[in-house]
């Protein structure tokens, strides 16, 4: 395959591709090669290319410091420089681990999916050559236990790439020795978090660990070990096969590469784009996925997963590039690329009810302030979703918030109070209507009789 | 109808539990996937093969007991035969799970989280599955379906009600 240099400000056509055989997906490439999963597939299209090259042409330092010069960054939501996070794994004998995090359950969040059950060599060459790189024979892929096919695919291929001599003793010929283990999760997306995937993967509970020690230096099975998201470590084999520069070559000054924008909500085509980093949300929204849907008008959008804050749809926003640095000026977060979108229709009041009850649900119980508080946060939002909230709720809600973040072991807990914050800043005269009218503002319960209690 | 008390892992299940506690580093960890295989057998996870699956992995019988009340894919109780979960997180709500949900609570005549009388089908709702792009999507049992329409989710409760085997299942 003969490689074109995008340039950043060159956008990838919008999925699917209505059968123009120009454009050229990188991640996404399954799209476009019908039966990428098969391994023999997968090295006509240059599969494992990457993962010779790092074996024969590179001390497993030398990966790092490629995959640190090529700037790629963290796709679970963090953001954090992948080389860098490889090169604090110490230079010491003994057993080192990877852990591929697919426990992908983030509400708006959805790459990891099509990844995976598509494309599942290019995960295994990633993980691979991450093994290599700081110094480790056995790799993990913790999926999400819902993704019973995405598991299926992934042991159908480890089984292939062992039967190829990829997985296994001698890789290759080069005296590379590695395994990777399939390892479902049972439903939980606290799991999602990092110590909270070791301990799941330990065999326990889902509950996050106190840091320091960072899993760098004591990870699984307190050993030093790597995670990170299946989306990053899809990178990593491009990054080894094209070189730093060409992966620097797209995406912005901060931000490099190319990422999948998962958006969903009230638009026309909702789906996966892959896009240089820093593409603007008008470009995804508007230009790729056909504006919002109905003919509607944008109300607000949640940029990175449902644990950042609301955005409101001024032009300053849609013109944002999404990327790490130019999302957090706007007073939200990245994340996970997870761009929900809201029409004028959406009760906001109702939006966040539904955001945090998924908070509350999937509190692991750990720590008080977020397992009582989660709680406590739902019962306020239910009670003005229907038509009984009290004067002085409002304040409250942030109140409870404020006791739940900064309080907790993990992010989770920080996350909880996020759609609230955001949204009565900028939709405050919603939840008031609510509160004194008993119903919507906007949307179809604007229009029901008011019935306390039942205003919904 | 065999008393509770009385399951046991077949052979072909405590092997692969055998198996599973071979391939890791440390036995503890495969008692997740030990637990699926339990729940694969049994249709859910009973107590009497969770001390089995403790007695394999040579952990407390109160370690495995911990990790099958945390995780939600794990059922305690039984279930229908089909477990039809409609996804009811933030995308899928933008896009019509409630009224699905309604819709399924009305048709099977059981309330969110029941079972069908014949024991054929629970109606229940899940915490996002990463298929927003589809919204709103279901699973019947481990298997997805997307962007399910009103007519096609009557279409799927109407399938299941006489299915044999999962219909959804994609090698």
């Amino acid at each position: 395959m003969s490689v074109i240099n995008y340039k950043s400000n060159q956008i990838f056509p919008p999925p699917p591709p209505s059968g123009d055989p120009t454009y050229q997906y990188i991640l996404l490439k399954h799209r476009v090669v019908p039966g990428l999963r098969k391994l023999a597939v997968y090295q006509k299209e240059g599969g494992y290319e990457g993962l010779k090259k790092a074996l024969n042409d590179y001390q497993p330092g030398q990966v790092i410091d490629l995959v640190k010069q090529s700037g790629l960054r963290g796709r679970g939501g963090a953001g954090f420089p992948a080389g860098t996070k490889w090169s604090f794994i110490p230079k010491v004998g003994g057993a080192k681990y990877v852990c591929c995090n697919a426990d992908e359950s983030e509400p708006g969040t959805f790459s990891n999916h099509e990844l995976i059950e598509n494309n599942p060599h290019q995960l295994i060459e990633g993980i691979l050559i991450t093994c290599y790189a700081i110094g480790s024979e056995l790799g993990f892929i913790y999926i999400r236990g819902e993704f019973a096919r995405g598991a299926r695919v992934l042991e159908e291929a480890v089984k292939e790439a062992r039967a190829a001599g990829l997985v296994g003793k001698n890789i290759l010929g080069t005296g590379f020795n590695c395994e990777v283990i399939v390892h479902r999760g049972a439903g939980a997306y606290i799991c999602g978090e990092e110590s909270a995937l070791l301990e799941s993967l330990e065999g326990k509970r889902g509950f996050p660990r106190l840091r320091p020690p960072f899993p760098a230096i004591a990870g699984l099975y307190a050993r030093p070990t790597v995670i990170n998201n299946s989306e990053t470590l899809c990178n990593v084999p491009h990054i080894l096969r094209h070189g730093p520069e060409w992966y620097a070559n797209y995406g912005t000054e901060k931000t490099k590469g190319f990422r999948l924008y998962c958006l969903s909500g009230h638009v026309e085509r909702p789906g996966n784009y892959e896009l240089p980093c820093g593409t603007t949300f008008r470009k995804l929204i508007y230009d790729l996925a056909g504006g919002v849907w109905k003919g509607r008008k944008l109300k607000a959008l949640i940029p990175g997963g449902s644990s950042t804050p609301f955005l409101a749809a001024t032009d300053e926003v849609l013109d944002t590039p999404m990327d790490f640095e130019g999302i957090a000026a706007r007073g939200s977060m990245q994340g996970s690329a997870g761009v929900i979108v809201f029409d004028d229709q959406t009760c906001i009041v109702g939006a966040v009810l539904r955001l945090v009850e998924f908070y509350k649900d999937e509190s692991c119980g750990k720590c008080t302030p977020c397992r009582e508080g989660t709680q406590w946060l739902v019962q306020i939002l239910h009670r003005l979703e229907h038509g009984e909230g009290r004067p002085g709720d409002l304040e409250l809600l942030l109140n409870v918030g404020s006791n739940i973040a900064g309080k907790s072991f993990c992010l989770l807990g920080d996350s909880a109070p996020v759609p609230i914050e955001s949204a009565l800043k900028l939709f405050r005269e919603e939840f008031e209507y609510h509160i004194h009218q008993g119903r919507c503002m906007v949307g179809p319960g604007a229009n029901r009789p008011v019935t306390i209690g039942a205003a919904h | 109808m065999v008393e509770e008390s009385n399951l046991k892992l077949t052979g072909e299940s405590r092997q692969k539990i055998v198996a599973l506690k071979q391939l890791y580093p440390s036995p503890r960890s495969a008692v997740l996937p030990a637990l699926h295989v339990v729940q694969e057998q049994f249709g859910y996870v009973p107590v009497p093969p969770m001390a089995e699956v403790a007695d394999i992995l040579e952990i407390l019988h109160g370690e495995v007991e911990q990790v099958a009340t945390f995780y939600r894919m794990y059922h305690q109780q039984p279930v229908g035969k089909f477990v039809v979960k409609v996804c009811d997180s933030i995308s899928c709500y933008l896009r019509g799970s409630d009224e699905l949900l309604a819709q399924g609570q009305q048709k099977l005549g059981v309330k969110c989280g029941g079972t069908t009388p014949d024991g054929q089908i629970t109606l229940d709702k899940i915490e996002c599955l990463a298929a927003c792009g589809n919204a709103p999507c279901i699973q019947v049992n481990d298997e997805f379906i997307y962007d399910v329409t009103p007519a096609q989710f009557d279409a799927v409760l109407d399938e299941l009600k006489r299915a044999k085997k999962n219909p959804y299942f994609v090698p």
